[in-house]
């Protein structure tokens, strides 16, 4: 155990604490408890008309205490990690159980993890007047690149949430997880007429990603050029109708139509539509899609989750057939299936459930060219907003904020921003192409459950889906779309 | 579960906030700023969840946490700690200071004038100790009956995400450097109940009912919560899509508030200075129909939106923001308020950090004469939408899209469920197309609207 030990060094922790804590958790007769340290330090800066006109950084520190007892949780946490304090956070949690107090781990063990995220100087410790130069390049970026360009804002924030998670189980596992994202987005303006664009990025990275890989340029240039195209954006045609999703960002169709479907929670209680489906066709078989938690500096990623277990690749839709969900520690042992470690949460102040990390479909074969080719009559959707699914009825929806109408094979007008919605169980299966160039998001994705936000990570390759029902206004139809 | 065993109180915080919170303002003075504003927030919550009659969740705590705002002249920059150490409050006092230097001068910063500052006098019946006066087996049996109703009210509720009990009290001060000094205490506590319902095929259906309140005394009993969530379940089975059509559509209260929110992005101070808002610099003008009267009221006694003062300071007041489909008023706080040439309507919001935003007091739409019933027995072919999904909606140009699902209106009834169908149309017009506002305003948070009717929306199907 050579690795920094945050909290042993900044609050005197010692594993004889650690035991002594899950010792008061299990002391009502508890199964399972665990205990997650975060330490969480973040910054934010915001330009608005070309100022500087919000700055701010803050801690935020705390630990919460798990006892797991058949399918019950206990839950309390305390923003003061005194000893008393966690003690009586331990004690309160203990009292979902009741029976006589179990034997306490003996011995931590902590597995090799990964190194997903190495920055040196994590961004939430660089010069704040570099993050400040990022922030006004945006906005000057998105200025210069066309005159009816008006309003602009351009914000960046990082944190770094150091985490240690100890179990009952002999769990120990400590992370530091950088987090930097830019945002900009504007606002263009014509004699009668406007439209807004936005553009943002990041992932696990250092400050000098923004001055390297993605710069404020690219993504000011993207927001401005989103805003100027939607200026002469007609409506969109409404109705079922083929839809060509580019690649990218859209993958949040996977993340609304199927993952959250596939999450254990739901299918352990059976109150997901894709409950019981495992080896079933649940996808056209061009389709397999994954959760993989590995890849390095990804917003999704992580080393391990935040019940200490280390993420993984886990193929969930295998040529259309499905093998698997997200588990978290609670759902695996009730489910009796592997941990896949995706048990995670917001903040030491909630409980921890299965969440996706980077979710996306493999490339398949076809040329994105061939893809737009073969629709007559259609929509190609490039970009999102975001999108909501009901798990239950399986019925999602996600917002187009870039798209254009395909006639006759050809990408033409572009269209106002609609809404798509569709059927989570059978949408894959009405997946007739997929192309050869898988891309991932830049690193914006936040999904919600159960009031948690995490970031996560999408991504698809170009995919033609042959029926979606598409949100315009259209009342006459413009290509032939309304029978 | 022995009942002594679940009673575990919640933990006293000790400190005096509010010395603190002075505290904080003057030592920021002292260290070089021009002005200076803290806000001290501590809250518990307990929150129970059953699921087919067992424990499944049991959850209590309590947190505080600090921020501060320092000014150098038009300079801001603001920091927070959930750390009450000296030293951690030490850092924090320091990083505002520094980060203050490198935002830019604004000439609109600031905080309020010392004459606008302020606080309502008299018991707004905010604060109810009694949320927390249930003995714990008695919480947790809540959220049992709510579910159990739920699930006894048909055999097709088949499975259930459970019934819940929550509580919650917070506690907010707020003092500033030109001497303003305010506290105030909230409380609430719901129950609630998300059934699942099964039809013949196999297809699920899932829906909710809650009841909401600052005393427990006020909440509904988790009986008529259970039976109104099964209800709500039941009638969603077997949905199926509609073809494209355009027809009237009448917005259930829960989702037409949701309508109003759109109204309330599209006058914050902060759009419309931006002119982020199709809205923007429409203040006198007509910009909904005749009967549309939308009200800010931030000082109803025992509101969801009430309280004494704003996020700056500022008393809480009653705007009437649209008045017979005219825009009278923008909802502002003293930053935007200022950018506008206006005054601000004490409708500032204070999170931890950085700058003050703008959120809503009560805030509702006039209710009309009509029962739902009779709006809907008007109409011999329409959509009645009873759950949004997606936020499809855009201030910039009032475009507006989203997913749908409700009961179709055939002859003047509520007929069959319908799914997976998407609503379209423009805000702009949308707002002049509410064509009819029921009788039924019933505040379930700070936002509340009656059942409204929409006409000339695309309803998007096969």
């Amino acid at each position: 155990m050579d690795k920094n030990r945050f909290f042993f060094q900044h609050y005197g922790l010692t594993e004889h604490d650690l035991e002594r804590y899950l010792a008061a958790a299990l002391s009502a007769g508890g199964e399972y408890a665990d205990l997650y340290f975060e330490y969480l330090s973040s910054t934010s800066l915001m330009v608005d008309e070309s100022m500087v006109k919000s700055a701010s950084q803050g801690i935020s520190a705390g630990c919460g205490v798990r006892v797991v007892v058949g399918e019950r949780t206990g839950y309390a946490y305390t923003d003061d990690l005194s000893a008393e304090r966690i003690l009586h956070a331990a004690r309160t949690a203990a009292l979902i159980a009741s029976g006589p107090s179990k034997t306490p781990v003996v011995g931590f063990q902590e597995k090799a993890a990964r190194s997903l995220y190495p920055v040196t100087l994590p961004s939430v410790d660089a010069e704040i007047t570099a993050k400040v130069e990022l922030v006004m390049r945006g906005d000057a970026s998105a200025r210069a690149y066309d005159p009816r360009i008006k309003e602009v804002r351009a914000s960046y924030s990082d944190e770094l949430r150091n985490i240690l998670v100890v179990g009952s189980d002999g769990t120990f596992a400590e992370d530091s997880q950088p987090l930097a994202r830019m945002n900009v987005s504007c606002i263009a303006k014509t004699e009668g007429n406007s439209a807004r664009g936005s553009s943002g990025g990041g992932g696990r990275v250092a400050l000098d990603f923004f001055f390297g890989e993605k710069t404020p340029e690219y993504f000011a240039k993207e927001a401005a050029r989103q805003a100027i195209l939607q200026l002469d954006a007609r409506e969109a045609p409404a109705g079922e109708m083929e839809v060509v999703l580019g690649p990218g960002w859209p993958g949040v169709l996977l993340h609304e139509a199927v993952g959250h479907g596939l999450e254990a929670d739901f299918n352990r209680k059976q109150t997901s539509a894709f409950a019981g489906l495992i080896g079933k066709r649940v996808a056209s078989e061009k389709c397999t899609v994954v959760d993989n938690g590995t890849m390095p500096w990804r917003r999704g990623s992580l080393n391990v989750d935040d019940e200490g277990q280390p993420t993984q690749n886990t193929v969930l839709i295998e040529n259309g057939i499905l093998k698997g969900y997200l588990s978290d520690k609670l759902s695996s042992r009730l489910m009796g299936m592997a941990d896949t470690g995706n048990g995670r949460r917001e903040s030491y102040e909630h409980i921890p459930m299965p969440r996706m990390t980077n979710t996306y479909m493999l490339a398949g074969q076809d040329d994105p060219e061939d893809i737009i080719r073969s629709v007559k009559h259609g929509v190609y959707a490039v970009n999102f907003g975001g999108g909501q699914v009901d798990i239950t009825s399986g019925k999602f929806v996600f917002s187009a904020s870039e798209a254009y109408l395909i006639e006759n094979g050809h990408v033409t007008a572009p269209i106002k921003g609609a809404t798509l919605i569709g059927n989570g169980p059978d949408v894959l299966t009405r997946v007739s192409m997929v192309g050869n160039d898988l891309k991932l998001d830049e690193g914006v994705g936040t999904c919600g459950k159960d009031g948690q936000a995490v970031p996560v990570g999408v991504g698809i390759p170009t995919l033609k889906v042959d029926r979606l029902t598409v949100g315009g206004t259209a009342k006459k139809d413009p290509g032939g779309f309304m029978q | 579960m022995p009942q002594t065993q679940l009673e575990t109180k919640n933990q006293e915080l000790k400190t005096d906030l509010r010395d603190l919170a002075q505290d904080i303002v003057r030592r920021a003075m002292a260290g070089g700023a021009t002005a200076a504003e803290c806000v001290v927030r501590e809250g518990d919550e307990f929150s129970t969840l059953v699921r087919l009659g067992q424990v499944e969740t049991l959850k209590e705590a309590g947190s505080r946490s600090i921020g501060v705002r320092v000014f150098h002249g038009q300079r801001s920059a603001s920091t927070y700690s959930s750390d009450f150490s000296r030293d951690a409050l030490d850092r924090m006092l320091k990083s505002a200071l520094e980060l203050a230097k490198i935002t830019s001068e604004d000439p609109f910063s600031g905080i309020p004038e010392p004459s606008q500052l302020g606080s309502l006098s008299g018991d707004l019946d905010l604060y109810f100790a009694d949320v927390y006066s249930l003995p714990g087996e008695e919480r947790i049996n809540y959220a049992r009956r709510a579910e159990k109703a739920a699930l006894d009210y048909d055999p097709r509720i088949k499975n259930s995400e459970g019934g819940s009990f929550d509580a919650a009290t917070g506690h907010k001060v707020l003092a500033n450097s030109h001497g303003f000094v305010g506290e105030y205490r909230r409380s609430y506590c719901s129950v609630a109940a998300v059934p699942i319902a099964q039809s013949e095929n196999g297809a699920m259906q899932r829906d909710y009912w809650f009841s909401v309140a600052r005393n427990l005394g006020r909440l509904d009993s988790p009986e008529e919560v259970g039976k109104i969530a099964a209800q709500r379940t039941l009638r969603r089975l077997g949905g199926r899509k509609v073809k494209t059509a355009q027809v009237p559509i009448v917005l259930d209260p829960m989702v037409a508030t949701s309508i109003l929110g759109h109204i309330f992005e599209g006058i914050n101070g902060d759009s419309v200075y931006r002119g982020a808002s199709f809205l923007a610099g429409k203040l006198g003008e007509k910009i909904a129909g005749d009967h549309v009267t939308v009200i800010d009221d931030g000082t109803m006694v025992g509101g969801f939106g009430t309280s004494p003062f704003d996020g700056e300071g500022i008393p809480t007041r009653r705007t009437v923001v649209i008045e017979k489909g005219v825009l009278k008023s923008y909802l502002l706080n003293t930053y935007t308020a200022k950018k506008l040439g206006l005054q601000t309507t004490g409708n500032a919001s204070r999170g931890l950090a950085g700058t003050p935003g703008i959120g809503p007091g009560n805030y509702f739409l006039q209710p009309g004469t009509k029962s739902p019933k009779e709006i809907i027995a008007d109409i011999p072919e329409g959509l009645y939408v009873t759950e949004f999904l997606g936020h499809g909606a855009n201030l910039v140009t009032g475009d507006y899209s989203r997913g749908a699902s409700g009961l179709w209106i055939s002859g003047g009834e509520l007929t069959y469920p319908v799914e997976e169908i998407t609503v379209a149309g423009n805000l702009k017009e949308m707002f002049f197309n509410i064509s009819e506002i029921a009788s039924d305003l019933e505040f379930r948070g700070a936002m509340a609207c009656p059942t409204i009717r929409i006409d000339g929306l695309i309803v998007g199907g096969e």
